[in-house]
């Protein structure tokens, strides 16, 4: 509090009513300041929403993985050249014949309850994981068997070689294989587990946990960091604060002035259009941590007519200029980058094949020609649109006009976020609660290969994703994918797949974008990474 | 008056009843599903229909219902379908920030606009009477978000006087709590102000032209007593209503005022138990908030008697 009076020379009724004033003022400031609670240790970060399942497991939820990386740990972890690198695991070996891996642990891995993790944990874990997560199912469909061989030795049998065993413990999105104790990994994939105890680099302290308010996390004694450096979600998780808080803001306006005011230390995603104004403080640092950023999608559902026709599909798809879609979601070109590569530009299996149209925004007379080869009877394309996120309410607005454009009749739907989830799980007709096109967005790592991408997923309605395009040769491609042997290879299958994808009309990339976070200059160590991570951080 | 207490909480429970049903049919019709929400993206439709069977949503909703109800009158809110937390610790959690608000709003808003009110219409047709007008103009015109920016604007980006966001309990101490509640207070206050001040104005208006309060003048009373004793006891049935439905109004939520200012009050954990779908929360809320306005309105019906003698209840 910085008011500051000449009382002594001001009339003596005035002069003493202003002092009594200042007087309460200074109690009451002092009385502030006697309660505050020292917090140069406790870095305050508001994240992009609040933390509502505890269960990393259970949900995909972008909030619930960070979470999960801030108390639990995982075997593997990708460096920022995308390479997995051990992190619980000391040393591993693969039989000759590539059938069995053995796994040792760390010395001195411990949970937050103080018992070691053995290998029975992991086992436990992973299957766990294998349950929910794709990349998970196709793993666990090669796995003959897993189990502990001395209480640090975590061994799994193959039925058969499978090139991504080491790829697959180090996945870095939702859901990463997070290793928890026996006793809550044999939770029900279905149900939430009971208790939060990891060997992460932080402990959750429960008793603070204010859903959609805060949740608080401790630093963890005797977690024991790797010697390496810290790179991505590899290296060494050194935690250098004694408290991170994740507050929830649902403002963004206080959100600004809180950490312009020094209230927070903090903010994981700002709206793009107030990044000038943090960029304009003195204080403040603002960078994009995640070089993947986010994929933008339209899906159609390949189940209703008339987008159960792959050259509708195509027209809808051939009528979209991502420039269109990205000037108006995002506005500053330094932000996004128009990108046709199914999964994400910038990454090892990036490709542009069958990506002309949505990139050079010339397929509008395509779009025209596929219409009419395919007979449109003008039949409406219901669009949900859900208006109450920021990020998602944009695409389809675009997206139904450049689609008008061309010949196409569009219905486009209001509804929340939560009423289009609900609703994008109906596989029956449009007239019955079905729909035609919905958009949504990716983080970058989370379809970065033919088995993290669920829109590539050709399973059809049993067992595909939402939209359930039936594509046989999908599925035989992944599995390729799946078992191949080196980089070019894979490279080759992603291409293919990417190619009769956009030919199936599956789903299409309608841009990639760019979140920078912010943070006070106070703050040192802020890692990039695929999720935001809060070890190596200092604050002065 | 001890029956009629009586009998309107009686009349109380059929409409507690009548508003369970009524929201827990309201949301099992409106579109949205709490295991998708928490599945997330990924899901199949076999893993969605795991998680609502282990949440009991796949059970027949007169069930559901029942199960509901049951709980609910053995004092047991049921948990979070989200975070499994027991839904009672929820509301705990969130009413000490409401009920600071409404308290702090309320007394400030009656000690500021009730003497505004007397004065103006005891000045009618002065400058200090269209003074009182246009602060009552603004308070209701100007949006509270606008206020509430504003007076952060200044107050705390400016002169640095109160902190931006958040809220202490007073457990932390009287400091740290007024310190933070003081600006949401005054931004919620200008609403009330005006609403208040306006009906005490009018109400006295309507009482200051009667025969009695002439009587009293010519009796050579005070016109402080006038006002006070004879005028503002006479029309404080309005105003009382006002200051009780505007009290009932905070403790369901102020949304907007609890966001502007990061306030973890009820009216944030209704919005957000909205958008998730978190049927047990948005249930005892609603809830909550209509027992809120059935007692807020008995103990304003109580109100009347005790301050106008004229009033009896059988």
């Amino acid at each position: 509090m910085t008011l500051t009076l000449d009382l002594k020379h001001m009339p003596d009724r005035i002069g003493a009513g202003l002092r009594r004033t200042a007087l309460s003022a200074a109690v009451l400031a002092a009385a502030t300041m006697a309660a505050a609670p020292l917090s140069a240790e406790t870095l305050t970060a508001v994240k992009h929403s609040a933390l509502r399942v505890l269960d990393p497991i259970l949900t995909t939820a972008y909030m619930s993985r960070n979470h999960g990386y801030m108390i639990f740990d995982t075997l593997f972890a990708l460096d920022e050249s995308m390479t997995p690198q051990p992190q619980m695991v000391d040393s591993w070996t693969v039989s000759d014949d590539g059938l069995t891996y053995r796994f040792t642990l760390r010395d001195g891995l411990k949970f937050h309850d103080g018992s070691p993790v053995t290998g029975d944990d992991v086992a436990a874990s992973i299957a766990r994981w294998g349950e929910r997560d794709g990349m998970g199912q196709v793993l666990m469909d090669f796995v003959e068997s897993m189990g502990q061989d001395g209480d640090n030795v975590f061994v799994m049998n193959m039925k058969e070689p499978y090139g991504l065993v080491i790829d697959s413990l180090a996945k870095p999105s939702s859901n990463v294989p997070f290793i928890m104790p026996k006793r809550l990994a044999e939770t029900p994939s279905t149900e939430p587990i009971p208790e939060q105890i990891g060997s992460g680099p932080f402990t959750w302290v429960a008793d603070e946990f204010q859903p959609g308010v805060k949740a608080v996390y401790a630093k963890f004694e005797d977690y024991v960091p790797r010697d390496e450096e810290p790179s991505w979600s590899a290296g060494g998780k050194v935690v250098k604060v004694d408290r991170v808080e994740w507050v929830v803001m649902p403002d963004d306006q206080t959100t600004l002035n809180a950490i312009m005011a020094g209230e927070i230390d903090y903010w994981e995603s700002p709206p793009s259009d107030l990044l000038p104004i943090l960029e304009a403080s003195g204080d403040l640092e603002v960078r994009n941590l995640n070089a993947l950023g986010y994929q933008t999608i339209i899906r159609p559902n390949t189940l209703n007519a008339p987008m159960d026709d792959p050259r509708i599909r195509k027209a809808a798809i051939a009528s979209i200029y991502q420039k269109d879609v990205l000037d108006a979601m995002i506005g500053n070109p330094d932000l996004y980058s128009l990108c046709g590569a199914m999964f994400v530009c910038g990454t090892p299996l990036a490709t542009d094949v069958g990506s002309e149209t949505l990139t050079e925004g010339n397929g509008q007379d395509l779009a025209r020609q596929l219409l009419e080869e395919a007979g449109y009877d003008g039949t409406p394309i219901v669009m949900m649109h859900p208006t109450d996120v920021g990020t998602l309410r944009t695409q389809p607005v675009v997206v139904a006009q450049a689609m008008r454009d061309v010949g196409f009749e569009v219905d486009l739907q209001a509804m929340d976020w939560q009423s289009l989830v609900g609703r994008r799980a109906s596989q029956a007709p449009v007239d019955e609660g079905g729909w035609h096109m919905f958009a949504t967005n990716w983080v970058g790592a989370d379809v970065f290969n033919p088995l993290v991408n669920n829109m590539v997923n050709g399973k059809g309605p049993d067992g595909g994703w939402f939209g359930w395009p039936d594509v046989p040769e999908l599925e035989e491609l992944r599995m390729a994918y799946a078992t191949s042997g080196s980089l070019e290879e894979q490279q080759e299958i992603a291409a293919k797949i990417q190619e009769v994808a956009y030919d199936e009309g599956v789903y299409a990339p309608i841009g990639q974008y760019f979140v920078p976070s912010a943070w006070s200059s106070d703050l040192d160590g802020v890692l990039d990474g695929p999720a935001p991570f809060f070890w190596n951080i200092s604050k002065n | 008056m001890f029956g009629y207490i009586v009998q309107r909480i009686l009349a109380a429970v059929p409409v507690m009843g009548f508003v369970a049903l009524f929201v827990f049919l309201m949301l099992r019709l409106t579109p949205g599903d709490p295991a998708a929400i928490i599945a997330g993206d990924t899901a199949t439709p076999e893993q969605l229909q795991r998680i609502r069977e282990a949440l009991g949503l796949n059970d027949p909703l007169h069930i559901q219902f029942i199960t509901w109800i049951g709980n609910l009158l053995q004092g047991d809110f049921g948990t979070s379908v989200l975070s499994g937390k027991p839904v009672i610790e929820l509301i705990a959690a969130r009413m000490e920030p409401t009920i600071s608000l409404a308290l702090t709003t309320i007394i400030l808003s009656v000690l500021i606009a009730v003497p505004l009110g007397v004065i103006a219409a005891w000045k009618h047709g002065t400058l200090i009477d269209r003074f009182v007008m246009l602060i009552s103009v603004l308070g209701f015109s100007v949006p509270v978000f606008v206020i509430g920016y504003l007076m952060i604007s200044l107050f705390s980006m400016q002169l640095n006087w109160f902190p931006v966001q958040g809220f202490r309990p007073i457990g932390d101490g009287l400091g740290q709590f007024l310190h933070r509640i003081a600006l949401p207070t005054f931004t919620l206050t200008l609403l009330y102000i005006a609403l208040i001040a306006r009906i005490t104005r009018t109400s006295m208006l309507e009482i200051l032209g009667d025969d009695y309060i002439r009587t009293a003048r010519a009796k050579g009373l005070p016109e402080r007593l006038v006002l006070m004793r004879h005028a503002l006891r006479n029309c404080s049935v309005p105003i009382i209503t006002v200051i009780g439905i505007g009290f009932a109004l905070i403790i369901s939520g102020v949304v907007v005022t609890e966001s502007v200012f990061n306030l973890p009050g009820l009216g944030r954990l209704t919005v957000d138990a909205v958008l998730a779908r978190d049927y047990p929360v948005i249930q005892a809320v609603i809830l909550l908030a209509s027992l809120v306005y059935v007692v807020v309105n008995l103990l304003i019906d109580i109100a009347y008697v005790l301050l106008d003698p004229r009033i009896r209840y059988t």
